[in-house]
């Protein structure tokens, strides 16, 4: 396992050594940001001194840019033909896996956390309630684990960085429309009830909510990680194969 | 040092490598010959475990490449067909990072093993320069370099010389020889004369097959007075 941490470096320093990073994360507070002092955001009209305005849109922002991060970390190899090269060296599937999963959570993590201002703002003007704003932190980055490690699946399956974004984003988008009633009406219509029941609980949206409202649920938290676990165990069995 | 036995891949309905078996002794510069698709690729990237052979073993050492991929790989010095490397990083970066992973952990003895393979392979004028913005031939050179960082006891180069000017060519093969005493090395190339100047074994594959394995000089006698190409070109008839 201590071969992880080259890989992490990496990888991680691989978004900075490029315009990738920078182009990311000022986008993504630029539309963060914007959406929460929009009209369908309401920061200043809610009159709450609270983040509920500004992470409300994660999970829709997430569905387009973990994608973005995430189509890369395979397909980019495998293109260049330095997947050749990085399984040739004395690592196992599983460390390269895991330092490459780590760099981009990594990465997702510093775009969320650089919302701060945001925080400061609300703490400036009002008198917030702490708790709830770093069990929202807490959840987003859980969710942003969730959402890579689907993209990093669907990006070991292509060399092609396209398809690997567009597989990204069709299977975000289903596991984010599965918490809407309106979707899950009519899965029930054409599922038994139990399955639509048990396929509405892969929702993104439902998991996250309680974070927003302060709560730590252990579920949750099972739900995001073991995701992140199985997609994860998928990508080296895809990588292996 | 490397064994190979009765290596077998299959790709769909086609047998790219079917039964090939040779050994490379520690001192041997084994020149792996073959038209393009015969094969050749696809058998260097079962030794160093980079493909899951269907058949047959390859050991290195003694160590079985699926048994123990991560051993085996940590002995060998693999240069992929087109030198492949991370186009951001600077051939620096790129160098200190095949090092840590190669165990070099501490920075002064990484940075040690880095100006080793900068030397040899003469990269010292680009070390600051990203991958991206280099030559061919300075690219090729950043390949050889990781393949030789950690002073492997084998090598396996794949067309090591290949996109490279004559100057260039005749520096990598200097380079191969001199290091060669102490190592067991395999390389492909198109090139027969590249065969004649440094390799002391070949072996001439066509169809998925070894169809020769014996010295230059065993090659040429048979058929005394022809040219390398023309008893290449016997030996590989099946191909065309």
């Amino acid at each position: 396992m201590r071969h992880i941490v080259p890989i992490f470096k990496r990888e991680f320093l691989g978004y900075f050594r490029s315009p990738v990073a920078y182009v990311f994360l000022i986008a993504f507070l630029f539309i963060s940001v914007s959406l929460a002092f929009s009209r369908y955001g309401g920061f200043f009209r809610a009159g709450v001194a609270g983040m509920d305005s500004y992470f409300t849109f994660f999970p829709w922002l997430f569905m387009f840019l973990v994608p973005a991060v995430g189509m890369r970390l395979w397909s980019e190899e495998k293109r260049s033909g330095t997947v050749e090269l990085l399984f040739t060296l004395p690592i196992t599937t599983l460390e390269a896996v895991l330092g490459k999963f780590l760099a981009g959570w990594a990465f997702l993590t510093i775009a969320v956390l650089l919302s701060f201002p945001m925080a400061l703002t609300v703490g400036y003007l009002g008198d917030p309630d702490w708790g709830v704003i770093l069990t929202t932190y807490l959840g987003a980055v859980l969710m942003a684990g969730g959402y890579l490690g689907v993209c990093a699946l669907a990006s070991a399956l292509t060399k092609n960085q396209v398809i690997s974004f567009v597989i990204s984003l069709a299977a975000c988008a289903a596991l984010l429309f599965l918490g809407f009633s309106s979707f899950t009406d009519t899965l029930e219509g054409l599922l038994p009830m139990a399955l639509a029941d048990a396929l509405s609980n892969f929702s993104f949206i439902t998991h996250f909510d309680a974070f927003t409202k302060g709560i730590i649920d252990p579920k949750d938290v099972i739900f995001f990680l073991s995701l992140m676990g199985f997609t994860l165990f998928l990508n080296v069995v895809v990588l292996e194969r | 040092m490397i064994e190979v036995k009765g290596l077998v891949k299959t790709y769909g309905p086609k047998r790219a490598v079917d039964g090939v078996s040779f050994s490379v002794k520690r001192g041997d510069i084994l020149g792996f010959l073959g038209p393009n698709g015969a094969g050749k690729s696809t058998t260097m990237k079962m030794i160093t475990g980079f493909l899951r052979p269907d058949a047959g073993s390859a050991t290195v050492d003694g160590i079985d490449v699926t048994r123990d991929p991560v051993a085996v790989k940590g002995k060998l010095g693999y240069l992929p067909e087109s030198a492949p490397a991370y186009p951001e990083m600077t051939v620096e970066e790129f160098l200190g990072f095949i090092a840590e992973i190669r165990g070099y952990r501490e920075a002064a003895a990484r940075a040690a093993q880095v100006d080793r393979a900068v030397q040899l392979t003469h990269l010292t004028p680009v070390r600051k320069q990203t991958i991206e913005t280099l030559s061919k031939g300075f690219k090729q050179r950043v390949g050889f370099a990781q393949a030789l960082l950690h002073d492997p006891a084998a090598l396996v180069l794949d067309e090591p010389t290949d996109g490279l000017d004559p100057n260039q060519k005749n520096e990598v093969r200097t380079l191969i020889k001199g290091m060669a005493e102490a190592k067991a090395v395999i390389l492909s190339t198109h090139i027969l004369e590249e065969v004649e100047a440094i390799c002391n074994r070949v072996i001439i594959i066509s169809q998925g097959k070894v169809v020769a394995d014996e010295t230059p000089a065993q090659m040429r006698a048979r058929k005394p007075g022809a040219r390398l190409d023309e008893i290449f070109r016997e030996l590989t008839r099946g191909d065309v």
